[in-house]
């Protein structure tokens, strides 16, 4: 292969996943994700892997289900719409303690929606990914290149966590081109003595299972569950910084909506306003401590969303409030401008004596 | 020169960038053009967003009412049949990428090989992931013949890394061009360049071709 090669985001995760050693993908085509599927429709028969366009959204979680059950890397992907249908095994794999990779190539809802880029299933993917005390690894990608490191990073951290890790992008993020780099590294093993992979009769047999009998014992089992989510809080947050050391104005963003960012935030300077950016790239755990320690020093932050404002809670909760929080945001498919961005950041300028020398 | 000209290939390799391209030039020369826009199977990034450069230039523009819509149907144009019955205008087609996408042009294909007035180009972008090698840009070249019933007639180097394309990135590419060449029997028409990139490259790649890249939309930038 080319030190590079010009793929649309879709392609890049499917690459990305294969290289990751993810050799069984279970899907159902929808826009603006589709590609994902063409793609490894065409690669896994090529490298003796699994493509497997399942009846449904539901069918094809469940596959993923058994194929994390056997210990091997697994993904599906889908957007929107199809996640939801996907809630309830997302949910199973959790009580399962089972570790996948779901992609959600984000478009406008609620409900159908439409299929223009979307970034409204923020509070799903951190919050309500299906029933019951649980948390899911959210990534957040901004870049094609992203889009297939993060996918390699987000089978790591799953298998390192037995969890569940979401790609959280959007419908640019998956349509766009861009050269990239598939030079991944090493991937790195890890031992699953708890898969289901056959006794041999040298060994009792393992069970994978969401189901308990007992009330003490599930209580018990999430207790251990969120004992780990917290260290995982501690370690696992990744974030990126722009311009920030001295910004007055903090603009919060994530994938798209933190490309539309940077460049309001170069025109911001050019008018004499410090404004910065941290872009989360990962959305759980969220990079608190950050945005915390920037706090003290920042006048004003913007959430800069393409929804009515989901992050901006985990903003506010972040800085406990301390400092105006603004929301600059689109929705249904509609994506800001630099010029909207800078419009809000001028505001919050304004309103918080950013505005001057 | 034909009256219509078909831009096919591979998924992503350029050809509604080229289209547009190539439209403006026909309408610079004078010529009565339309464009039409018969991709089935692209959500984002069709003929449409460059709506307001076609128009002002007066190309017109023949393309499904739904594109660019959250209408999600692999819709056709309701005009489409301008392509073949138009005999007055050049027709610059952006067919869909793959057999996919070049199973739509079935439809126009008997009239269009009954005029037999039109030239169905092959757009080569050897940076793409599944067409990287001489073979593998020839596989999908066949299966695109087999889905539209048409015989691909000139091919078109197109290789790039989007906005990062280095003018070194491109000459490498001369050689594979060179080699579907040999091994299709088809002429190469050139090799599209970045307009800026022009005077870099002259003389390293056969037959270069001023390019200007449409849609930059303002978060394409990072």
């Amino acid at each position: 292969m080319a030190d590079k090669v010009l793929m649309k985001g879709n392609e890049a995760l499917a690459e990305a996943a294969i290289m990751a050693g993810c050799r069984h993908y279970f899907g159902y085509p929808i826009t603006p994700q589709t590609e994902v599927a063409a793609y490894l429709a065409k690669r896994m028969p090529q490298i003796g892997g699994t493509f497997l366009q399942a009846e449904s959204e539901v069918a094809a979680i469940n596959m993923v289900i058994g194929v994390a059950s056997a210990g091997k890397r697994v993904m599906t992907s889908s957007s929107s719409p199809g996640i939801s249908l996907k809630s309830e095994g997302i949910s199973y794999l959790a009580g399962c303690d089972l570790p996948a990779l779901i992609v959600n190539v984000q478009r406008g809802g609620p409900g159908l929606g439409g299929i223009q880029p979307s970034q409204s299933d923020y509070f799903q993917a951190t919050r309500g990914a299906g029933h019951g005390d649980f948390r899911m690894l959210v990534l957040a990608p901004a870049s094609v290149q992203e889009m297939a490191s993060l996918v390699f990073k987000g089978f790591d951290l799953a298998d390192k966590y037995r969890m569940t890790t979401m790609i959280l992008a959007d419908g640019t993020m998956g349509q766009m081109m861009e050269p990239v780099s598939l030079d991944m590294g090493e991937v790195k093993a890890y031992e699953k003595p708890w898969a289901v992979t056959g006794t041999k009769g040298e060994r009792t047999h393992n069970i994978v299972n969401s189901l308990s009998l007992l009330p003490e014992e599930l209580e018990q089992w999430n207790i251990r569950r969120y004992e780990m989510y917290k260290q995982i809080e501690e370690t696992e947050a990744m974030h990126e910084e722009f311009m920030t050391e001295d910004a007055d104005i903090v603009v919060v963003a994530f994938g798209v909506a933190a490309r539309v960012a940077r460049n309001a935030i170069v025109a911001a300077r050019e008018k004499g306003i410090k404004a910065g950016m941290i872009r989360p790239i990962t959305l759980w755990p969220f990079p608190k401590k950050v945005l915390f320690e920037k706090a003290k020093t920042a006048k004003a932050f913007i959430s800069v969303e393409l929804n009515m404002g989901q992050m901006i809670e985990d903003v506010e909760l972040s800085i406990r409030c301390s400092r105006p929080v603004y929301l600059c945001s689109r929705t249904g498919g509609m994506i800001p401008t630099p010029e909207q961005v800078l419009q809000s950041i001028e505001k919050a300028a304004k309103e918080n004596g950013g505005d001057k020398e | 020169m034909k009256r219509v000209t078909l831009f096919s290939g591979h998924y992503g390799s350029g050809k509604t960038n080229i289209a547009v391209n190539y439209a403006l030039g026909l309408k610079k020369e004078g010529l009565k053009t339309l464009i039409a826009d018969l991709d089935i199977v692209n959500p984002y990034f069709r003929t449409r967003d460059s709506e307001g450069a076609l128009k002002e230039a007066g190309v017109e523009i023949v393309v499904s009412s739904y594109a660019n819509t959250n209408v999600d149907v692999p819709a056709l144009p309701e005009e489409m049949y301008r392509i073949i019955d138009d005999k007055e205008t050049h027709a610059v087609v952006d067919v869909g990428g793959d057999d996919r996408g070049a199973l739509a042009l079935g439809r126009l294909a008997p009239k269009l090989m009954e005029e037999n007035d039109y030239e169905m180009v092959f757009v080569m972008n050897f940076y793409r992931p599944l067409t990287q090698t001489a073979d593998q840009l020839i596989q999908v070249l066949r299966e695109v013949e087999a889905a539209s019933g048409m015989k691909v007639t000139a091919l078109l180097n197109n290789s790039n890394l989007g906005q990062a394309t280095e003018p070194s990135d491109i000459v490498k590419t001369d050689a594979l061009s060179k080699e579907v060449c040999a091994k299709t029997n088809l002429p190469i028409l050139g090799t599209t360049v970045r307009e800026d990139l022009l005077p870099l490259i002259k003389g390293k790649v056969f037959n270069p071709m001023p390019i200007k890249l449409h849609f930059r939309d303002a978060w394409a930038i990072y």
